[in-house]
């Protein structure tokens, strides 16, 4: 960088922001990727099931399925209840 | 029995038939029999790339559809004796490509050469899944760009799931990073994602860095595959690449910018 540069450059450094984005979203594609086809319409009807009971938005229910081994995978249902519908 | 590469990206225009002709021809300079395959039916141009472009008669899909046998298809190179092309159709639709006609083709070649090259078209459709389906190997050619990177981990993911290797169980494709259109000034100023960057976010084994170059272009203009142009940056990139690909240890070069004299630095240019 030349010394003109220098006292002109205010910019952020555009790279590293383009790295953060995409382990971001790399990340997320590649669980999707891995996980059955059918786990977004499961995540979808448990939603459903819970607002029956319970007001919560689209974004309080998680399903995740890991494989921990090659016998066992494990589903794990994630709910965050809003504080003052509890009960 | 012929070693299948697939040189495949997802995204367009970074670099696959230029690097298909360049790994093609430099596996042929090294003395492998090779044959580059252009999947691209319907949009070919690795016939351009390689200056053979008023030779071609028959085509892929022609020795698929039994119109023409593989020895009146394939395009010998005026250059080398032991580099040939199988040219891709030109008007056909693009389902034209199945399973069991490629299997066919491919198994003749595998008969006969050492290297078979499939240079894939870009996208997620049937023909670059075809390209991918029977490779043993696979070069995925990235540029230093967000949706370039983004779109070679989909392919990653298509090579590990939707591959003949994948479906029967076999050991997977070996996968190879190839980052082209590098340009390590922009790399240093923070502008551009660093080789470093894309290997943290790809995680596969780097074959090679292509630098951003004159030379490229000057060699499609005049059909004459990179690597040729010895004396290039580019050329001697994809000469070290190819080096790799059969084994050999060599350093990475045109990483780094030249080093500039004090004058330049401080009034740049």
């Amino acid at each position: 960088m030349s010394l003109l540069d220098y006292f002109r450059s205010s910019k952020k450094n555009t790279a590293s922001t383009a790295k953060e984005r995409l382990q971001i979203i790399v990340a997320h594609e590649r669980r999707r990727r891995t996980s059955p086809d059918y786990l977004p319409q499961l995540e979808r009807d448990i939603l459903e099931v819970i607002r029956k009971y319970v007001d919560i938005a689209d974004d309080q229910v998680s399903v995740t399925l890991e494989k921990s081994s090659d016998e066992l995978s494990v589903l794990e249902l994630n709910v965050t209840f809003p504080e003052d519908k509890r009960g | 029995m012929a070693k299948i590469i697939v040189v495949t990206s997802g995204k367009g225009g970074v670099g696959k038939t230029t690097t298909s002709a360049a790994i093609g021809t430099g596996l042929a300079l090294k003395g492998h029999k090779t044959v580059i395959v252009d999947f691209d039916i319907g949009l070919r141009n690795l016939d351009l790339i390689m200056g053979c472009e008023r030779r071609v008669v028959y085509d892929f899909v022609n020795v698929i559809n039994g119109e023409a046998n593989l020895k009146q298809a394939l395009i010998k190179d005026k250059r080398l004796d032991n580099l040939f092309i199988l040219p891709a159709s030109q008007t056909r639709d693009k389902e034209a490509l199945h399973k069991e006609g490629v299997e066919r083709v491919l198994n003749e070649l595998s008969d006969e050469f050492d290297f078979i090259i499939c240079d894939s078209p870009a996208g997620i459709e049937s023909g670059a899944m075809m390209a991918l389906y029977f490779a043993d190997e696979a070069i995925v050619v990235t540029n230093p760009e967000v949706s370039s990177v983004r779109d070679s981990d989909r392919i990653l993911g298509m090579l590990s799931s939707k591959s003949r290797r994948a479906e029967q169980g076999l050991p997977g494709i070996k996968e190879h990073l190839l980052l082209t259109r590098y340009n390590p000034e922009r790399v240093q100023k923070g502008e551009m994602l660093s080789v470093d960057d894309v290997n943290d976010i790809l995680a596969i084994k780097l074959l090679g860095v292509i630098p951003e170059s004159q030379a490229v272009l000057n060699a499609s203009n005049s059909g004459q595959p990179v690597i040729l142009d010895a004396e290039s940056d580019a050329g001697q990139a994809y000469l070290d690449t190819v080096a790799r690909l059969t084994g050999d240890t060599v350093p990475f070069r045109f990483l780094n910018v030249e080093k500039k004299g004090l004058l330049k630095r401080i009034f740049g240019g």
